[in-house]
């Protein structure tokens, strides 16, 4: 059980630590919201799941409260990334050079 | 085992904490900084739930809870307000 938890534990900050190396290395904005919103969510639902394994006490009222988490956090990241993606392209937010289909029209909101 | 497992974790979430600060200082639209600052949330999360693995307790659980719950309030208040200028219509 310990083991399990150190192997979740250490996925966990590898997945936070690429999505994080993507939000700083990646060209664009369309490009690097697509790090953060995937790899995060699953690197921290690791750490939540390895948190239940790994804490002492009730193990029904832990493994529920972890699992509350990860729920959570899988409804509201694709939410706010799609936010995020209408208020960048309201905004105009450039694209790379490498996009090669741009739908967005010309003009009006969306 | 689980010890030296939780200080790796905690090394590489300080350090994925700081690349989202880079972000967050060098981003050239305010749309970059809240998806950074979405981030750092994000990881904060995951740093108190390793937190609370290395002092085995179960106090931090709701309050990881409110967190996450404020982080997604707050980034779609700012998404809002990004795009139409007032936050409720």
């Amino acid at each position: 059980m310990e083991t399990a938890a150190a192997i979740l534990l250490l996925l966990g900050t590898g997945f936070t630590l690429i999505a994080s190396v993507g939000l700083v290395r990646l060209p664009d904005f369309y490009t690097r919201m697509h790090a953060p919103t995937k790899a995060g969510t699953v690197g921290v639902s690791s750490i939540a799941a390895a948190a239940a394994m790994a804490l002492p006490g009730d193990p029904i009222e832990i493994a529920l409260k972890a699992a509350l988490i990860i729920a959570l956090l899988f409804v509201t990241a694709p939410i706010g990334a799609h936010m995020l993606a209408r208020a960048a392209r309201s905004a105009r937010v450039p694209a790379t050079e490498a996009t090669h289909v741009d739908e967005l029209p010309p003009a009006g909101p969306l | 085992m689980l010890d030296l497992a939780i200080d790796v974790s905690l090394v590489g979430l300080a350090l994925s904490l700081a690349l989202c600060a880079i972000r967050l200082v060098r981003g050239p639209h305010a749309v970059d900084r809240v998806l950074a600052l979405d981030t750092m949330t994000v990881n904060v999360v995951a740093l108190l739930l390793v937190l609370s693995v290395a002092w085995r307790t179960e106090v931090f659980l709701e309050s990881i809870l409110a967190l996450a719950v404020l982080a997604f309030v707050s980034t779609v208040a700012i998404a809002k307000y990004l795009m139409r200028g007032r936050v409720i219509e």
